[in-house]
Formats: C-alpha cells, structure tokens, sequence
C-alpha cells in the first residue's frame, strides 16, 4: 500500500486531544492524489507510483503534460512526485490515494521547501552569539576571524558564513497524526512543518 | 483559512455564561491527581481577558493567605465543568493589572450597577 500522500499547508491552529490538554497542530490538505504513472523493474529498472496532486486549470497545462496525463486517462493535476514501492506491490494507474491511508498511522515525516529567508549574516544563518552591542564596542554582527595569517594561509571549506538561507528542502521526522479527516481530506499533525501557508508537502509513513 | 477557523469553531463551548474582565466568578476545573479526579473551585475576579477563537484565555486573580494568586484558564477548555458569575464590577479598562500593586480595601471593585 502506498502510504505517501501529496498535500498543501493550509496554516497552524490549536486543538484539545483526548485528556483534554491543548495541542498544537498543522492543518495539512492531504490528497486526494491520484497515480498517473506505474513504473516496473521490468521496464523502468526500479518499482515506483508517480502520484499527481492539486487543481490546475486546463488552459494552464501545458501539451506534454497533457499527453501524459491522458495517456494514464485522469484530469490533470498540477504536482506530481514519485514514490518508491516495495517489491511485490501493485498499484493501478488512475487509482486514488486519500487521507484515510493514515488513519492507522502513529506518527508521519513531512517533506517540504522552507521559507527563503534570503541573503542572511552568521548570527541569523548558524546562531552565532554576535558581539556586544555597546559600550564602545563596534563588533556587533561580523562573523570574527575566519583563519590565520601564516597557518594555514587559507581559509577552510565549509566555515560557516553568510550566505543565502532557507528555500531548502526539509524534513521534519515523527510528527504525531493527531487527526484524520478522510471527509475533507484534512490531516492534523502536532508540531510545524516547513513552508509557508499553501506551501506543497510531502507526507510520508513513519 | 476558513477550513482552519472551521476547525477552531469546532472546540468553541458556548455552554458558558458570558462574563468580562472585572467579574467575579468561581471556576469549577477538573484536575486531576494520578488516577483520580476532582472537581477545584477557582474563585476571583477576572482581570484580563485574551486571545480570540479557540485560544482565548482569562486570567482570574484571588487574595490567598494574603498573597496575591493569579491563574490563567482557556475559556473554551474542556476541563471547565461550569463557571458560576457571582459579581460584575464596574471597570474602566480591559486589564486590571493595576490590581496587583492594590492590597486590602482598595482593591475592591465597585459592583456594576444596571
């Protein structure tokens, strides 16, 4: 079975469980996706679903994805992503994968693009503690000494400095279901996910 | 973000009584100690109340042992069994944090009169 759903963040809300304690939760829009493609080892060399998501207008498609969503025969959809399969597993093309694939699932990994945060200093990009902000000092946010003069005359790969932050793939592990709406298609899960509100997610089995 | 407020409306309890910031009231809370439960009064005046939707809360104020107690509940908690409204006094702002810098008979509240 596949237990991989695409999904769009819908934003963060709070909800009483079961012993009556506050939770916070992400609203997530799981599904329902639909399989546009099967691959085989027979022919692709590997087992995988290609899973298309997300309303799209027909004059927005463009003529190859067209095609190849009509050769599966479903609507097209705006996303799609893969997923692996397990030997032995068999998926129809144009069968539809929904929320309730979760509802005996303990906890989930969320898969997104975190918000850009841009070109951004040392303090913000690697927590770095910064200098004192006063008292005559002028060292407030530079990153300080990146190397030495004779040894090693260089500065090493990978030191942490400025640079461009966030807009990066991330995944959040073991996040609670706390529920599942197969009605609405909504999955409820405790804690955040990456992205900004109606940012495109990847939800997977834990 | 109507799904989401459709969520949020989902909690709200309007089983409570309507009360506002300068209220005395007595909140009758579950607790509960290891395996078992029980049913705490709260007694005080009200003196913020804060948020909106489902996260609104309201923090009750009550002289204890001549120390000042302050305890913050959500309003639309299901741990609330029922709040009781035994006084509204007469206030002019929306936080009576200057309360707390008040002891003994000016700290009372003049009851609102209809």
């Amino acid at each position: 079975m596949v237990t991989t759903i695409l999904g769009r963040k819908l934003g963060m809300t709070q909800v009483w469980s079961e012993n009556d304690e506050l939770i916070p939760v992400t609203v997530i829009e799981a599904g329902p996706c639909v399989v546009s493609q099967v691959k085989t080892v027979k022919r692709d060399g590997y087992a995988a679903v290609q899973l298309a998501f997300g309303d799209i207008k027909e004059s927005k498609v463009n003529k190859p994805s067209a095609g190849h969503f009509a050769k599966a025969g479903v609507t097209p959809r705006r996303h799609i992503a893969e997923v692996r399969l397990d030997e032995g597993e068999d998926v129809k093309v144009g069968s539809e994968i929904t929320v309730s694939v979760f509802e005996d699932v303990p906890t989930v990994h969320v898969t997104g693009t975190s918000k850009g945060k841009g070109f951004a200093g040392v303090m913000k990009r690697h927590n770095f503690s910064g200098g004192p902000g006063g008292h005559g000092s002028h060292f407030h946010r530079a990153p300080g000494s990146v190397g030495q003069a004779s040894t090693p005359s260089r500065i090493f790969k990978g030191s942490k400095m400025a640079g461009h932050m966030g807009d990066e793939t991330v995944t959040v592990r073991n996040l609670d279901v706390v529920k599942v709406d197969s009605e609405q298609n909504l999955l409820l899960v405790k804690g955040a996910v990456p992205g900004a509100k109606g940012a495109l997610l990847t939800i997977r089995s834990a | 973000m109507d799904t989401i407020r459709a969520i949020e409306q989902q909690q709200i309890r309007d089983d409570l009584p309507a009360f506002g910031v300068g209220d005395n009231i007595k909140v009758h809370y579950r607790v509960v100690e290891g395996t078992r439960e029980r049913v705490q009064v709260f007694e005080g005046r009200v003196i913020r109340r804060h948020g909106s939707s489902n996260r609104e809360t309201f923090t009750v104020r009550k002289i204890s042992f001549a120390v000042g107690v302050e305890r913050t509940f959500p309003v639309h908690s299901p741990k609330i069994v029922k709040i009781e409204v035994t006084g509204r006094g007469k206030v002019r702002r929306s936080k009576l944090y200057y309360l707390r810098d008040k002891v003994g008979k000016s700290a009372r509240l003049k009851e609102k009169s209809y």
